[in-house]
Order: C-alpha cells, then structure tokens, then sequence
C-alpha cells in the first residue's frame, strides 16, 4: 500500500503518514508506506522493490484518479513482475483532498477509500492484454472527393482499400460543380485527375453502382457484403464507345447530373468523365425493363444490345453480393441538399411560398452551378430554364432551411454564404450587364481567402448583398416578384426578377441513419454521423475501427472534407502499422453454463459485442444457444452485466465478488 | 358531437349572409348548431389592444358557457372570433397561472375543455358530405363551372401555432372545401396578403389600395369570384370594391355560401342579393355555361352513337 502526498495536492488535506500507519494493520497489507511523489521514478522504484523483497500479489497507489497515472503504476508493476491488473489506484485526490477542509475528516475519509480498494485488489485475477489481429485492408463507403481522398491515402500509405459508391461514376458532387471558392478553379480539373487515380491504382478496388449490404465483426476484422446492383453492362466487355447510349430510343428521363434541368436516354453514363466509363441501364426507366416489369413476354425493345458490338448489354444481369474482409471503415457518404417544395422527408418543413418547382426559373444552387458548368446543359451559358433567355437580373436567397428552427433545420449549413458569393462572381463575369442581388442573414465568411473573396463579389464584380429575408415569390407575366425585406433600411425589398436561385442547406444522405445503425455508430438528431469526439477524436466514430470523412458528419466544404479524408486516412494507416491490435482485458464475459440463451444482452449491447455460440451435448447434437461477447468488439461500460436476468455476465476488473468486498470494506471497518 | 356556435357581433349585423349560410349550410351536412346562450363580446381589436388579460378573460367567458351548455367544440365563422376564442384557449392552457386566475375573473367555473373551429376546418370536416350533398343536388352542373380564388387573409392562417392551418405561408384548406363543392379553386399570389383589416375607417386609401392588388389578382388568375372566410376580408373586398371607378367589380362569395349553391341552395336563402358586388350576373352566366356544357356534351355523346351506327363523321 503506497500512499502519495502529491506534493502538498494530497497532504495539505490529508495526514498521508496516519494513513499509512493505520492501513499498516489492515489485514493482508505487507507493505505501508508514504512518499512525496509516487509516480516520480524514485516512488516508482519503492513499488518496484517492494514487489520484488516480499512478492507481493497486489498493489494498491493511493493518489490521483486512475484516468491520470493507473497507466504508469501498472507499468511499474509489470516491470517488477507483477501482473498490471493486480495493482490498483484509490483516488484521494480528486475525490477526497481536492473538495475538502477539513485534515481530520478528510484523513478519515482517505482511509475508508484505500480499505475499499485493497479489499478488491485481494479479490483481483490476473488479466493479459487482448491482442487482435488486423487485416490490413480498408473499405471506404462513398466515392464523392471525401471518399476519392480517404481511398488515395490509404492506399498510398501501402495498404489495399475497396471503394464503394451506389452511383454508377464516382465523383460525387463536386464533379457536378462549376467552378471552386476561393480561388475559382475549375473542379472538374482538379477532381477528375483523382478520379482516374483511383481507378488506376493497383491497391484500389472500385465497387460502383454498389452498396453496402451487411457489416459482420469488429475492428481489425470486419466481413463486409456489397450489393453489385445489376448494370446490365458487363464491365469487363465494355469499351465504353457510346453506341448504345445513342441508340436508346427514350430520351426523356431527367438527367440527375444536371440537377433535371437536362435529359437522358435510359442507358446512359452520368457524364463525360464517369469513372468508370462505362454506361448502366435505368431499370425504371427502360422500356424493355418496363414492360417486363408489367409481364410482357416479348421484349418491347433491345436497341442498345443490337448497337453493342462487343455483345457487352446483359438483360438478364441480377445483383451479385460480394463479401470481403476489412480491418477498419471510413463512412464518406456526403450530402444532399434540402428540397425546397411542400412535400419534405423526416418531418421537416418546406417553402411552399417560393413556389419553387412550380416556376421553372426558380432553381436551387446545385442547379444553378450546373447552368455555369462548361459540362451543363447550356455548355456554361446562363440561360434561363423556362425559356432559355439570359436572365439580366437574378435574385439569390441564402439560408433556404439552413438556420430555420421553423423549418426543422437549426444549422448553419457553412458553404452556402460562399457558394453564392461565387454564384454571384460566375454570373457577372458571364452576363456584364446582369444584376446580382443576394438576399442574406449574416455572411460567414470564415475561412482562408474567404472573407476576401465575399468582398471581392461585393466591391469588384457588384454583387449588391441585401440583408433580410424573402417571405414569398411568385410569377408575374414574364418576371418573378420576389418579396422580401430590407432589415437594414427598414423597408420593403419588392424585386422583379428573371430567375431566382435558392441557397438550399446541407442535409445528409437520407440512407445515413440506416448505415450508422449497421456499423452501430451514433449519429445526431438531424442524422448526420457524430464523431466520438468532437474536439479530440474529429474522424473516429464511437464504434472502434469505423472512421468517418467529409460531409456525412457535418457540412463541409471540399477543403474541410479533404481534410478529414486524409485524417482518417492516417487514423486507418496508424492502425495499420502494427500487425494486432492492443485492448484492454476490462470486457464482459459470459458464463455459458448459467446463461439461458435469452440475448437481453444482445440487445442492449450499443456495440454489437454479443454473438450467439450452439451448445452441443455429448453427442455432438445441438440442445441449446448462449451468448458470448467478442472481446474485440466489448468496450468493457457493463451494460449487459446490468441487464443479465440470470446473472451470467460479468465485467473482468469489476466482478461482482470485487464491488462486493468494496462494500463490505466500507460497512466493516 | 355538440357544436356550440359563436356568431359573435359581425354575423349578427354586417355579415348577416355569413350568418344565414351558415345556418343553412349546417344542417344539410349534419351538424347541429346551437348557439351558445348569453354570448358576449370575444374582445377583438378593441379589448386585446387595451388589456391583454381582459382581451383572454372576454373570449374565455364565452368558452366557459360553452362548457356549462355542454358543447364539445365551438365554431366561430368569424376569423376574427376566432382567433381569439381559439388565442384564449391556447394561451391558457400554455400558461398555468393564468388558468388558475380565470375562473375566478369570469366567476365561473372553467376547464378549458372545448375545442375552438373556424368554419374553414369545420366544413372541411364534413368535406365527404358536401360532395355527397353535391352529386344529390342540383346546384351541381352551375357552380362546377366556377372558377374561384380562396381568400385566406391573416387571423385563419397565423399565429401559426394557434391557428392550425395546414401551412401558413400556402394553405390549402379552403381549396379543398372548394374542390369538394365542385368548383375549380385558381392558382394566384394574393391568398395571405392583407386585405388592411380594420384599417379600413382609418386609412381607408391603404385598404382601398391593397384590396385592389387582391382583387386585380384573382382576375389575372381567371377566377369569376373570391371566396372568403372573415367578416372583415368581406367588408374590404366587397364594399371597398363597391366604391370603384373602373365599375370591374369581382364578386366576393362566404366559403358557406359557396357550399349552399353547390348543395342547390336558392341564392336569397345564403343572402347572396346582400352583398354590394351584385352576384347575380354570375350566377347567370354560371347557367349559361352550364346550359352550354350540356349541350355541348350532349352533342358529342350523340355524335360518338352516330359513328358507332357507321355513319362518317
């Protein structure tokens, strides 16, 4: 037993030699001491020795919490041969010298603790540490920048990583995007040469068109299942010439890539620089899986297998899953942006009044950086959608959703302010005698460049920012009146406008909620993924060996997202380097004899740590199921101990016979 | 269910139409109206705007009669009635000690157990039988052929926790109450903007001016007549058109009044001769295009015959 007087920290408040002396004749205590400073190495060097002169079977350091120096006093233990998990910390500081006055009260107090933790230090087992071997590969859910980056990292890092996006092209959107804030570089130029990278890489293996189906295991050894959703292309047959893709009659599907405002034939590549090039058959849309959807027996058409030359159109391809093992998972699933219309998903509100869907010209900011796009419909003409004309004056609202507890979304979505600052540069550079007027809150311009660039749309290319909010546009004649209010003048802002473009807010993708749940990480109430530390631990989840990048955790713009792809890239390659990993022993155990097989642990575990094992009799014959945790995956919080109706699980470190001599201690003595 | 009704001052004197529709309209749909005995005053624009509590404890006098009666609901045709019937409720029931005072400022005991509606929820309500009522009736084949622009204004639509319209900034209550009826509600801008209210004795030119946005509005949106559910948007709309130069006067319709046609109401049975924008024309020309569509339909049910019996068309 060694008592710390942490300098005066402990021993102003507490008689550190009275504690000593007393727990001197405690029974099964050899050893009693006090030093100035324990964790010094001299201190460290009395445990040591002490363990050594009288091989002693437990520890007990009476200093400071467990979270401070547990760490260093059972690596001194182990030193001197002792096994760590028999030395134990009673913390005097934080919870006895620290909040109190009174010496007297507070010796006593100090006492009372150390007794209780050498009555559970006798009841102490041996532990060895967990050791979990690593497969070193990973997958990265979500082929937008977030995903390209993380993929990239890894795999430059030397490890091998699947990729997996449910689009048919990688990119994401940034490929949709025209040109990039601060510096207007074009983002095609600076994403497609990453996309190829991907594609090229002999470490990477791209699954596109593809989700994930199920996750099994736990860190280090996770077996994936991914949905290969049916092309109807044979990949390894496609050149990717085109042919069919211009022989498909139904041409009147709204291309996703330009945002609807464009259309596409029913076999079709999402845009000129997909990765993988190759086309993929929209089933709803087909005519030929149309009418077999309705149970013709003859197939209405077939144009594109008859345009094919090397035969690579397959009707009759069905989903494949695809298992692999992964020893860690970095989830880039990015956004969406907010649907401005009545109609809205989880309860959230919509604009009705901005009759957006309704008026063609009434567009949001995706659909707007695909009219600049060179790529875009109009080939980066600002054309109008309804008919076609140069609009001399748009109107750009920010903060549609975003900040709007009304509307069920509270968030600042972060890129908005900038993006329209550009929007607003991008059109004026195109259309000189255009008007760009922006309606906004406040402008958050935190960034490097940003607020410059704010100012510059402001000062040199005329942007006139209006602070205030729109209540409502509709169409009158050939203009939109956009309605709203000057905060700053006090008056009335009445616009007559030849298109207006929404500023929508980031939400994440609606499937997120569902994958957090497969992997059993949390997210948060508007369903984007949380990290398990907001400050300290930005790219892990609370789920060990599942990390997280880009959107999917908060808005972000393609500088932050980059940045946490490759910070969970590292965090992937950091637990990469070793061949296993380390855990703690302090998990949950199951006593199979007395376990009836009811899983309340099952589900109560927040992190999927209980599998389910056949009992066989002596014949070899199945009679009965119990639960087992999986030590790599049991975080140790004792849940399940809590829950157990029969009592069968037990937490190492924290058995019941050890709380229950602490108690004891404590009424005894 | 026991329908407690509150007609409050306008229907008991400007608005007396809104009152015979809706006592007309009730019955034919199975609701039984009863008014609430000894109403008083709901306290609009003059009590709330002197004493917040005297403007809570008016229209919460009135609920508590309701109480006692027996009723389960009360409905107020009147936005403003019920706006501050529907306002009392749900400040009280938000605000404990202002339940505890009440009672004993109304010297009466008080639950605060009665559901307030405005006529717009209620009919809305019983939207089936409308139809049901409008296949039966005669009125069908005239108001079908109606195109109308429904009028919300302010008190049905906002506050909107307290008003319980299904979308503030674009409801579409009454529209469903219209298309039950048979008739074709407009797409226009003007639906919640403000007709001035009781500004109309004290800046009669701003009343004048915003009601003819409204008005010219709905004309450029096709409609043949306005449709509203408030005294006063009344009183803006159709007197205040009354007084226009241009003589291009739109008619204004109660949402009652619109239901008793489709139910095949006589006109002077809804009080329609009592408006200032004189309806009969429209309802003249409702005929006609009814008579037209008829015969229009009658000839080509005629000529498909002719084709089936061979004959070239």
């Amino acid at each position: 037993m060694f008592v710390c007087h942490c300098g005066e920290n402990i021993a102003r408040t507490v008689d550190c030699a009275r504690v000593s002396e007393t727990l001197a004749d405690h029974p099964g205590v050899v050893v009693s001491l006090d030093y100035k400073y324990m964790c010094s190495d001299p201190g460290q060097n009395l445990v040591k020795q002490a363990i050594e002169e009288h091989g002693l079977t437990g520890v007990v350091v009476a200093a400071c919490s467990p979270h401070m120096h547990e760490k260093t006093f059972r690596r001194a233990a182990a030193r001197a041969g002792l096994n760590p998990f028999l030395c134990e910390m009673a913390n005097i500081r934080e919870q006895c010298s620290w909040i109190h006055d009174d010496k007297v009260e507070a010796t006593d107090k100090a006492i009372e603790i150390v007794r209780t933790i050498v009555e559970k230090v006798k009841n102490n087992a041996p532990l060895e540490t967990i050791h979990i071997p690593v497969t070193k590969r990973a997958i990265v859910i979500g082929g937008g920048i977030a995903g390209i980056q993380a993929a990239l990292d890894i795999a430059d890092g030397g490890a091998d990583v699947i990729l997996v996006e449910k689009e048919p092209s990688i990119g994401g959107h940034m490929s949709q995007l025209s040109e990039t804030f601060p510096t207007l570089d074009c983002s095609q130029c600076i994403l497609t040469p990453r996309m190829v990278e991907v594609y090229q890489h002999p470490r990477i293996t791209l699954h596109t068109y593809s989700e994930l189906e199920s996750v099994e295991g736990f860190i280090g050894n996770f077996t994936v299942t991914i949905r290969k959703k049916a092309r109807s292309v044979d990949e390894s047959l496609c050149t990717g010439c085109g042919d069919c893709t211009a022989a498909c009659p139904s041409r009147k599907i709204p291309n996703e890539f330009d945002a609807n405002l464009s259309l596409r034939p029913a076999i079709y590549v999402p845009f000129p620089q997909a990765v993988p090039n190759i086309p993929v058959i929209d089933r709803e849309h087909c005519t030929l899986f149309k009418g077999r959807a309705k149970g013709r027996e003859k197939d209405l058409c077939g144009k594109c297998k008859e345009s094919c030359l090397r035969n690579a159109v397959d009707y009759e391809q069905v989903d494949t899953l695809v298992k692999e093992h992964v020893g860690a998972i970095v989830i880039a699933t990015g956004f969406v942006p907010y649907s401005v219309g009545r109609d809205q998903p989880d309860g959230l509100k919509g604009y009705a009044e901005f009759n957006y869907g309704e008026i063609p010209d009434v567009i949001d900011g995706l659909q707007f950086e695909r009219l600049a796009s060179a790529s875009g419909p109009t080939g980066g003409e600002i054309r109008r959608p309804s008919d076609g004309k140069v609009p001399k004056r748009i109107v750009f609202v920010q903060c549609v959703g975003s900040r709007d507890p009304e509307k069920g979304i509270s968030y600042c979505s972060k890129i908005c302010c900038m993006y329209v600052a550009k929007h607003t540069m991008l059109y004026r550079h195109k259309v000189h005698d255009g008007e760009a007027i922006v309606f906004y809150m406040d402008i958050r311009a935190a960034g490097k460049g940003y607020e410059e660039f704010v100012r510059r749309a402001i000062e040199e290319d005329g942007a006139q920012y209006i602070r205030g909010r729109i209540s409502r546009m509709y169409r009158d004649g050939d203009v939109i009146k956009v309605v709203g209010f000057d905060t700053l003048s006090g008056e009335p802002a009445i616009i007559d406008a030849d298109m207006v473009v929404l500023a929508t807010a980031v939400r994440p993708h609606k499937r997120v909620k569902q994958l957090a749940r497969m992997l059993s990480t949390a997210y948060d109430q508007y369903g984007f993924i949380s990290a398990a530390h907001p400050k300290l631990r930005p790219v892990e989840t609370n789920t060990a060996g599942v990390f997280v990048a880009g959107a999917c955790m908060s808005p972000s713009d393609i500088p932050d997202s980059i940045a946490t792809a490759s910070a969970a890239a590292s965090k992937v390659l950091g637990m990469f380097s070793s061949d296993d990993l380390e855990r703690e022993p302090t998990v949950a155990i199951v006593n199979e004899r007395t376990c009836i097989g009811c899983y309340s642990c099952e589900r109560v575990c927040p992190y999927g740590a209980i599998e389910h094992v056949d009992v066989c009799n002596r014949d070899g014959e199945i009679c009965g199921h119990v639960a087992r945790v999986v030590p790599g995956v049991c975080q140790g919080c004792g849940t399940c101990v809590a829950t157990c109706p029969s009592k069968s699980v037990e937490l190492l470190g924290f058995t019941d016979e050890q709380i229950f001599a602490e108690i004891n201690a404590l009424l005894t003595w | 269910m026991s329908i407690g009704y509150y007609p409050g001052c306008s229907l008991h004197g400007t608005s007396r139409e809104f009152d015979e529709s809706t006592r007309a309209v009730a019955p034919a749909l199975g609701i039984e109206l009863r008014e609430i005995d000894d109403w008083s005053c709901c306290g609009a624009s003059s009590a709330h705007s002197s004493s917040h509590l005297l403007g809570v404890a008016l229209p919460a006098r009135n609920l508590a009669l309701a109480e006692e009666q027996g009723h389960d609901a009360v409905v107020a045709p009147c936005a403003a009635c019920f706006s501050r019937l529907a306002t009392t409720r749900y400040e009280i029931a938000h605000d404990a000690n202002l339940a505890e005072a009440i009672p004993g400022i109304i010297e009466r005991p008080f639950a605060n157990s009665v559901d307030v509606v405005n006529i717009v929820q209620l009919l809305l309500a019983h939207a089936e039988k409308i139809r049901e009522g409008v296949s039966a009736g005669s009125g069908t084949a005239a108001v079908g052929q109606l195109k109308v622009a429904a009028y919300y204004g302010c008190l049905l639509v906002r506050p909107v926790e307290v008003a319980g319209a299904d979308d503030s900034e674009v409801p579409t209550t009454m529209e469903q109450v219209i298309s039950a009826c048979g008739a074709t509600p407009v797409k226009w801008n003007m639906a919640v903007e403000c007709c001035g209210g009781s500004f109309s004795m004290s800046r009669t030119s701003s009343v004048m001016r915003l009601g003819r946005a409204i008005v010219d509005d709905a004309r450029k949106a096709g409609a043949d007549a306005i449709v509203v559910a408030c005294p006063m948007c009344h009183a803006n709309l159709d007197f205040r058109q009354a007084a226009r130069s241009d003589g291009d006067a739109l008619p204004v319709l109660y949402l009652t009044q619109l239901v008793g046609l489709a139910m095949g109401m006589t006109p002077e049975t809804l009080g329609l001769q009592r408006h200032f924008v004189d309806t009969k024309p429209l309802l003249d020309t409702l005929d006609t295009r009814a008579h037209e569509l008829a015969a229009k339909t009658q000839a080509a049910a005629a000529a498909k015959t002719k084709a089936r019996d061979g004959a070239v068309v």
